[in-house]
């Protein structure tokens, strides 16, 4: 139901939040587009559809994740009260199952035969192999070449939950091309496919449906604060590739003006030096993938590679819901380098004994700070949005370790 | 502000009509290989039986677009092709032929950078007759689509087999120039669709419009541009244009001499193609 004053009545009707977001495809999609939003506002406003949702969340992603005090990191900095939302124990090791469930349910309903999605890690890739596995639906995933050559563990698990991997070496070979390459798919097999986005971006629908299932880490921090605390956390910190963990966490708590908001991005070697994918700090409004946001692109339009060293904060773009939030202010958006990312990982690791995923390590690098010149009394959620598996091949070699 | 700004675009498909034949449309994009060799193409290209001409602007990024295209797109950039050079090629055109129609194609991010209004008013200055924009369909028609109907600019609306009768009308609303039917439900250059299929899918749209329809997406040979001629008023050709650039590259991936030809001569001869079919009936 929506109410005036508040920022969470999602998107006009034309899929715009301000002036980002839209449906910019091209007309063999569009009647699809159209479809899936329709099926999802049906499945939205249907009880049955949630309370699947909600078994699954519960019973084979095992939420509710915690919500933990995490004492020694608070006690290290000496401020702000810190507390993990743990998406990290979720089933596949991050908050993406929480959209792929959701995703999955609805592309059933809608009678889809074929699943395809893109992935820059591999996370999503896995997320998605996960639910094709557990419904029996055939699932291709499009990742960029060069990304399968540095994250074989997740392409070797993606294979065995039965997905075909596509290496794509179109364009640059990265995330945005197995972008391309998923949605050319979706073009020449409009009839059976059902194209599974991994992020809270793309032409509408997807960034409203994709940030719905999401919702469920920041509706859980809501009760679980108020449990613990008896209150509103003081602040929230999260980071953002293409910012799906960020406004899930972040959606609840728009309209709570007490609540401070910050969402971190990848600056990469620095944003001065180019090589980044700070879309926010380092780019311009632009259109591509469906939606106008934030773009890395040069003066000709021409999009840019993103670069960090955590490959799921890797895309050029961002949500277009985080760029309609920067505009206006409600929600801050910063900043953190590979190094000071890399520092978070071994502070986490040694002081709570939590191997994080680099991309949340950036968002802990922003908390560290900050926290220290807050009060004892500040409450300050982190989203821990993934476990480190996965990057401990990247990170030995950074530190000279010989696996 | 015309709904459909008369451009050269009425006038050619005007006289095709009168000739009783339907037109070739020729695909390249702009700065591939590299300047030079893309204008000398285009220098040649309607005398060698291009009715109207599409000039792809290059973008990193073209989704809609199979192999050929997308490599074609990246050596233009490569090469230091960008959207004012486009229109820069177009005003050289047009200093020698004031009457062959050009549509430039390409994706909205260029535009939007470019900015909306500066780039109409520049483009109608070169001489640019239409704008086939992939990613903006109707539901974005405030962004480019009227803004270039009040500048005098064709806007022409794709339309694909996926686009059903009830949807029709909300494409052809502001469509202008004329329709482009998207003959797959897939990427450039890929497979190619039925003759059977394609006139099915015309009939439809001549059902609701009287603008001319043109066909592309998967037409190769001459025989194939016949096919397509008997059953819509133009045929588009790109992939199998774009493919004799890379054909003829020299052991350095450099254009070797033969390119400008090899790209004409298959003008040439789809041309041949599309005019050995006459339009007995009058169309539409």
């Amino acid at each position: 139901m929506n109410k005036l004053n508040t920022l969470r009545n999602g998107v006009d009707e034309n899929g715009h939040f301000g002036i980002y977001g839209g449906r910019f495809v091209a007309e063999t999609l569009m009647p699809l587009i159209l479809e899936v939003e329709k099926a999802y506002e049906k499945a939205s406003n249907d009880d049955g559809f949630w309370a699947e949702f909600d078994r699954l969340m519960k019973h084979y992603v095992g939420r509710p994740s915690p919500l933990y005090y995490a004492q020694r990191m608070t006690e290290h900095f000496g401020g702000a009260k810190i507390f993990f939302k743990r998406d990290e124990l979720n089933h596949t090791g991050a908050h993406k199952i929480n959209n792929t469930i959701g995703q999955i349910l609805l592309a059933r309903r809608m009678g889809k035969k074929r699943i395809i999605a893109e992935t820059g890690a591999g996370q999503h890739g896995v997320a998605t192999a996960t639910v094709c596995a557990l419904y029996g639906m055939p699932c291709v995933v499009y990742m960029g070449a060069t990304d399968v050559e540095r994250q074989k563990p997740n392409v070797f698990r993606m294979k065995l939950l039965g997905a075909e991997i596509i290496p794509v070496t179109a364009g640059t070979g990265t995330l945005k091309d197995a972008m391309n390459e998923a949605l050319r798919d979706w073009v020449a097999n409009v009839e059976d496919t059902y194209y599974l986005i991994g992020t809270a971006a793309g032409p509408h629908p997807y960034p409203m449906m994709v940030r719905d299932f999401q919702c469920i880490i920041g509706n859980e921090t809501r009760e679980q604060m108020y449990e613990q605390e008896g209150r509103l956390p003081d602040s929230l910190v999260a980071s953002i590739g293409g910012g799906s963990n960020a406004i899930g966490l972040f959606h609840p708590f728009l309209d709570d003006d007490s609540v401070r908001i910050i969402g971190v991005e990848a600056a990469g070697h620095g944003i001065e030096t180019g090589e980044h994918c700070a879309s926010l700090k380092g780019g311009r409004p632009g259109v591509l993938h469906g939606n106008r946001t934030y773009l890395l692109q040069d003066d000709e339009g021409q999009i840019k590679d993103g670069y960090s060293i955590s490959a799921g904060l890797d895309y050029p773009g961002i949500g277009p819901e985080h760029s309609w939030l920067r505009d206006i202010g409600r929600v801050e958006y910063v900043s953190v380098t590979d190094l000071e990312a890399l520092e978070a990982f071994k502070l986490c690791t040694a002081k709570e004994g939590i191997i994080p995923a680099l991309e949340p390590c950036h968002a802990l690098a922003h908390v560290a700070k900050i926290a220290p010149d807050l009060p004892k009394d500040h409450l300050m959620v982190m989203n821990l949005c993934g476990r480190g598996d996965k990057d401990i091949f990247a990170v030995a070699e950074r530190f000279g370790f010989d696996m | 502000m015309t709904k459909n700004p008369e451009t050269r675009i009425a006038k050619r498909f005007e006289k095709l009509r009168a000739e009783g034949r339907a037109g070739l449309v020729t695909f390249t994009t702009a700065g591939d290989p590299d300047l030079e060799t893309s204008v000398k193409i285009l220098d040649g290209i309607a005398e060698a039986g291009a009715d109207l001409i599409e000039i792809g602007v290059p973008f990193s990024d073209p989704m809609a677009d199979g192999p050929a295209i997308q490599a074609s797109s990246l050596r233009a950039i490569k090469a230091g092709m960008t959207l004012r050079k486009t229109l820069g090629i177009v005003a050289e055109f047009r200093k020698k032929d004031d009457e062959t129609p050009i549509v430039l194609m390409g994706y909205y991010n260029p535009i939007y950078i470019y900015g909306v209004d500066t780039f109409l008013a520049d483009a109608k200055k070169a001489g640019v007759d239409g704008l086939i924009v992939v990613d903006l369909p109707p539901e974005e028609e405030g962004e480019l689509c009227l803004p270039a109907l009040k500048a005098g600019i064709n806007f022409i609306y794709l339309t694909a087999p996926t686009t059903t009768d009830a949807r029709l009308p909300r494409v052809l609303d502001h469509a202008s120039g004329f329709v482009y039917f998207v003959s797959i439900t897939g990427i450039t250059g890929t497979s190619s669709a039925k003759t059977t299929d394609v006139a099915a899918h015309v009939g439809r749209i001549r059902a609701q419009t009287d603008l001319p329809v043109a066909v592309g997406f998967g037409i190769r040979t001459p025989e194939q541009a016949a096919g397509i001629a008997a059953v819509a008023d133009a045929a588009v050709v790109g992939s199998a244009l774009v493919d004799q650039i890379t054909a003829n590259f020299d052991d350095n991936n450099k254009p070797g001499p033969g390119t400008v030809d090899a790209v004409l001569d298959l003008v040439k001869a789809l041309a041949v193609g599309v005019r050995s079919v006459k339009k007995t009936e009058t169309v539409s």
